[in-house]
């Protein structure tokens, strides 16, 4: 149990009134709420998972809540971070959560970190918190959470999501295992698809975001047996919960010090921009150009059928990237071409260029529309809606 | 006996988007075998080029991570296993 101390914490009349519903269970009770009121915890992201989970450890009293994000609040955010209100757009995430906080609970003092969490920064700031809650979106900052949850002895709460699935744990608590005994290694940067590539269901992180706050009051209060060395998976369409056993592997080298997490995860910026310098790439004005010249080229739509739905560039025909992946879109553009050159569009061109390499392989030499659909929508076509 | 395996959305345009298949098999590695065979697509994702389970996958039996059982990839699968697929995911935003 976290070593709280709850000498000096004292609830005031208001306070007995606010958290009535916890003093009478015998779980939580008087010196449960001090406990909570005691407790630091710090929230990596104010995003799909961030913002259920800090409206509820905001209400259930968490004394002190830290949070660390440096974005701003995007419109296309709000379908699913719901701390985050429509008058808040293009205004910091941190300040627009702080303030949602204090209208729920101002007994609650809210540390804002309006910075990205670094090598450089992360253990100074886990220090001062009891409960580091993880709900960002990459894998070098998820393997940093963990790395500097396991040097500075703190519990990490663990929450992903993808589509409609997510996975919850806790790791790193009571000598139990950590996300390096999950997956000792991340998946090279292109093969696993974000969730602003892939979708998210926006009730997907309300659910795995609140998995995530009830594990975190629980080890605030000591109460119930965490979800740590057990892995639960959620499905939301099959509405379905399972456990997996997550044990210590032995086999997993200790972490000593933080590392470059950037290259941990295989995204060195050099041989990102050379590998993508071997694809071509056209512009949309040089496309727009070749358009109204009327010249011979066939164009090429490689993002889903959904994608299509919301919008699509004049003359484009569309043949998703999985097509291609397993080879019947590559002959497919074979057909099309019949000796016209190709250009090739996605969403913002990072599909495109993937469906170009493995086009490349097949001996079909392409261009990449730089910036994709969304830049073609903000240069020519302000039907398109920026999805 | 074929033994169902549980397809993560990620894997799923590699299996005609099933999220379950039924695969032939004795132990775990041979059903494996049999689904990459079936599956050509999937090979790449599930293992390095010579052969190893990649690190940011995983495979259960029922809810065993088959890394940690004595036998690994020889440990027969039984009559109702399921074997579950788990890659790893980072999204939260």
């Amino acid at each position: 149990m976290l070593n709280l101390d709850t000498s000096q914490v004292s609830l005031s009349r208001e306070e007995m009134e606010r958290f009535s519903r916890h003093l009478i269970l015998p779980e939580v009770g008087l010196e449960g709420q001090k406990r909570l009121k005691a407790g630091k915890v710090l929230c990596i992201g104010t995003g799909g998972l961030g913002s259920p989970l800090l409206l509820y450890l905001a209400a259930a009293g968490v004394g002190r809540i830290g949070i660390v994000d440096f974005d701003v609040v995007d419109v296309s955010n709000l379908q699913r971070q719901v701390i985050h209100g429509t008058s808040w757009v293009g205004k910091p995430k941190v300040e627009s959560a702080k303030n949602r906080i204090l209208e729920i609970n101002p007994h609650c003092q809210v540390d804002v970190y309006n910075t990205a969490l670094k090598a450089h920064n992360a253990l100074e700031l886990f220090a001062n918190y009891d409960v580091i809650v993880d709900g960002t979106d990459n894998f070098p900052t998820r393997y940093l959470v963990n790395d500097a949850c396991v040097l500075t002895g703190k519990p990490n709460v663990y929450g992903s999501i993808f589509r409609f699935e997510g996975q919850a744990t806790v790791f790193n608590y009571e000598d139990g295992p950590n996300y390096r005994d999950l997956y000792p290694e991340p998946p090279p940067p292109g093969l696993v698809p974000s969730c602003a590539e892939g979708g998210v269901l926006g009730i997907l992180p309300g659910i795995i975001g609140l998995i995530q706050a009830t594990e975190t009051v629980k080890i605030l209060l000591g109460i119930g047996t965490t979800l740590s060395g057990r892995l639960l998976l959620y499905d939301a369409l099959k509405m379905s919960f399972r456990e997996l056993k997550l044990r210590k592997n032995p086999a997993t080298p200790p972490i000593t010090q933080l590392i470059d997490y950037e290259q941990f995860c295989g995204i060195p910026q050099a041989t990102e921009q050379a590998s993508q310098a071997e694809i071509p790439e056209i512009s949309v004005a040089e496309l727009k150009a070749r358009m109204d010249a009327g010249q011979d080229f066939v164009l090429v739509d490689v993002r889903n059928p959904n994608e299509w739905e919301i919008g699509r560039i004049p003359g484009a025909h569309l043949i998703p990237l999985p097509q291609i992946e397993n080879g019947d879109g590559v002959e497919q553009v074979r057909k099309l071409l019949n000796g016209s050159e190709l250009i090739v569009h996605c969403k913002s061109g990072v599909r495109s260029a993937k469906a170009l390499k493995i086009l490349q392989t097949a001996g079909i030499q392409g261009k990449n529309l730089r910036g994709g659909i969304l830049a073609w929508a903000e240069a020519y076509d302000p039907s398109i809606p920026k999805y | 006996m074929a033994t169902k395996i549980l397809i993560p959305a990620p894997l799923r345009p590699y299996t005609d988007n099933l999220e379950a298949v039924e695969i032939e098999g004795s132990n775990v590695g041979e059903v494996m075998r049999n689904l990459i065979a079936r599956y050509g697509e999937l090979k790449r994702h599930l293992y390095t080029e010579d052969g190893k389970l990649r690190n940011f996958v995983n495979v259960y039996l029922n809810d065993e991570d088959v890394r940690t059982l004595a036998q690994g990839d020889n440990t027969p699968v039984g009559e109702q296993a399921v074997i579950s697929i788990v890659p790893a995911i980072a999204g939260g935003l």
